[in-house]
């Protein structure tokens, strides 16, 4: 009686476990380690008689560095961050100085800025898309009046060199309010007094701006870029829209990584080749992730 | 007042009135041409603001015929079931694993829990492809009897998404700033494990289920990655995957498209404006994850 009663009490903390532990085994390293594994055989999706599985050691890997559309899948990821990244954090930053101002109605503006937030991706790519109609669209209207007629109308989602440009501002029109949330809550930590303090020394806004808020949101700052960036890395639903709307520019114009694995995955069924895909996509967000912790390391220490 | 601080006033509201119509345009249009029962009214509208200016043929002829010529309404069950039924035991399993890691010292937690701080870096993308073979393999007993392979059901979009690590992390986190007072008096008392968890944490724990809910909610109801590979007909598509379909079909109704995404959005909109709180403060707990 006594024995059973340890046992189950040794046992309860794994009961408590077991559900979501199992599930994560499942679903989440097992898939990984397969990854791993696949990614130096030629399986495939459907299986036959004829070609059977075999190891092919780095094969996938080599075959991926001389693929163009990886390159240029790799390419389009590299530039979306470039350019994203400082923007969306730039424009979510001035979002939460601005919501963070005591002035009525700051609120509403607050609501207004999240919205598209509560959007879904796939729906906002759709409205963008009909923003962006050649000939007589809205932006492209927009365009002309902001130019005095000097820019003529575009075929934005036809257009390789304008396909990913426009992809980016749907991107940050959708996403910058969750950013601007996550830097309004760093603002609101940084404690009063540091600005009256500085007041007192007769420090104008921008000093304020310069020598309080940006060092005291200097974490908060690192948290944005990195997650920006691993989001920017997992585009995939807008450029997955606009390439089945049936109307856009050639696929490796505007192509991401994880759009690049689902064709060669799942529409040509090459599994081995996308777990190479997938592992070297995972290799770049443990990267950023690394370099994240280092930075963020430093900083502490030189505090 | 000094007019240095109206002035200062003026250029805010001149800038929330710009970034404003930024943020609603896109939106505002989106409603106002769902509502435009003629195309080609719609199409001419673009060049000007009447663009955003409900008038004309205004009717509820576009939603209409996507209730007819769309499975709408079948995706939007879907997407509400698959999305409810993944928070839901996701919520359940996520705290249930985070409190065997915060109350109880057992051989092997430390490690656990390192394991689960790992796993959060791992992106569903990088697991996609496997998990997709793997799905194909696996066994399901269903009404009709034993089947193989997961491919077009609810399940292969439910159950891979329930664990999280990061939900367990979120739940751990909160778990151990919790005062343990109130759940020693209860073991004292002879409660069991299971009462004390669901009794007395897990009814302490609403802003961390709020927040750990809205962030899953986001991902799984936006999520086109997944469906795209696993649902090949109607029955089980959601609205992203619906949204997608009738988006690529052609000749394409942009009154029709509109309307279709005007109502794949309203729920949602109207999720977010009554549970403004709790979305903002899931912002920022996500921020303390660095």
């Amino acid at each position: 009686m006594k024995r059973s009663q340890t046992t189950l009490a040794a046992a309860t903390p794994w009961l408590f476990a077991a559900p979501a532990l199992v599930l994560l085994l499942v679903f989440l390293v097992l898939p990984f380690l397969m990854a791993l594994g696949l990614s130096f055989t030629n399986q495939r999706l459907v299986t036959s008689e004829q070609v059977s599985t075999a190891w092919v050691g780095a094969r996938n890997y080599l075959r991926l560095f001389d693929d163009e559309s990886f390159w240029a899948a790799l390419r389009n990821n590299f530039l979306f961050v470039v350019i994203v990244v400082p923007v969306q954090s730039a424009l979510a930053l001035m979002l939460a100085l601005l919501v963070n101002q005591k002035l009525a109605g700051v609120r509403l503006f607050r609501t207004i800025y999240f919205m598209p937030v509560a959007t879904t991706m796939a729906v906002v790519a759709v409205i963008w898309s009909l923003l962006y109609s050649p000939d007589a669209g809205v932006i492209n209207r927009l365009v002309q009046l902001l130019t005095f007629g000097a820019v003529g109308p575009q075929d934005w989602l036809r257009d390789p060199k304008l396909v990913l440009p426009a992809v980016m501002l749907l991107s940050v029109w959708q996403g910058v309010g969750f950013q601007m949330l996550v830097f309004l809550a760093g603002l609101q930590s940084i404690p009063g007094d540091l600005y009256e303090a500085a007041r007192l020394d007769g420090a104008r806004p921008w000093q304020q701006f310069r020598y309080i808020t940006l060092p005291m949101l200097n974490n908060t700052l690192i948290f944005v870029m990195v997650t920006t960036t691993i989001y920017a890395f997992q585009l995939f639903t807008q450029v997955q829209i606009i390439s089945n709307s049936g109307a856009s520019a050639r696929v490796d114009s505007f192509r991401t990584m994880v759009m690049l694995m689902v064709h060669e995955g799942f529409r040509n069924g090459k599994i081995g080749y996308a777990s190479a895909l997938s592992v070297v996509f995972f290799l770049i967000v443990l990267a950023i992730s690394v370099l994240q912790r280092l930075v963020l390391r430093e900083e502490r220490t030189v505090r | 007042m000094t007019t240095r601080r109206i002035g200062s006033r003026l250029v805010q509201y001149g800038l929330h009135a710009l970034l404003s119509a930024f943020f609603l345009l896109p939106l505002a249009f989106m409603f106002v041409s769902a509502f435009k029962a003629d195309e080609m009214q719609l199409l001419t509208d673009m060049g000007s603001l009447l663009a955003f200016v409900p008038y004309g043929d205004i009717s509820f002829a576009n939603f209409a015929k996507v209730f007819q010529n769309t499975p709408y309404l079948r995706a939007f069950v879907n997407s509400v079931g698959i999305t409810a039924l993944t928070v839901g035991l996701g919520v359940l399993v996520n705290s249930m694993l985070a409190y065997a890691l915060a109350r109880f010292r057992f051989f092997g937690r430390d490690l656990l829990l390192a394991l689960i701080v790992a796993l959060i870096i791992i992106p569903f993308e990088a697991i996609a492809v496997p998990l997709l073979l793997l799905v194909n393999e696996l066994p399901w007993l269903g009404a009709e009897g034993l089947s193989i392979g997961w491919l077009d059901s609810y399940q292969v979009q439910v159950i891979p998404f329930i664990a999280n690590a990061f939900s367990v992390y979120l739940f751990y986190q909160f778990f151990i700033e919790l005062p343990r007072d109130l759940e020693e008096a209860a073991l004292m008392d002879g409660a069991s494990r299971w009462r004390i968890y669901w009794s007395i944490v897990m009814p302490l724990s609403k802003p961390v289920i709020a927040t750990v809910a809205i962030l899953q909610f986001l991902a799984r109801w936006g999520d086109l990655l997944w469906p795209v590979m696993v649902v090949r007909g109607d029955t089980y598509g959601t609205l992203p995957l619906a949204m997608q379909t009738f988006f690529g079909q052609f000749p394409r109704e942009w009154g029709s498209v509109m309307a279709f995404a005007a109502m794949a959005t309203i729920p949602t909109l109207a999720l977010f404006l009554a549970f403004q709180r709790w979305f903002v403060s899931s912002a920022i707990s996500s921020a303390i994850k660095g």
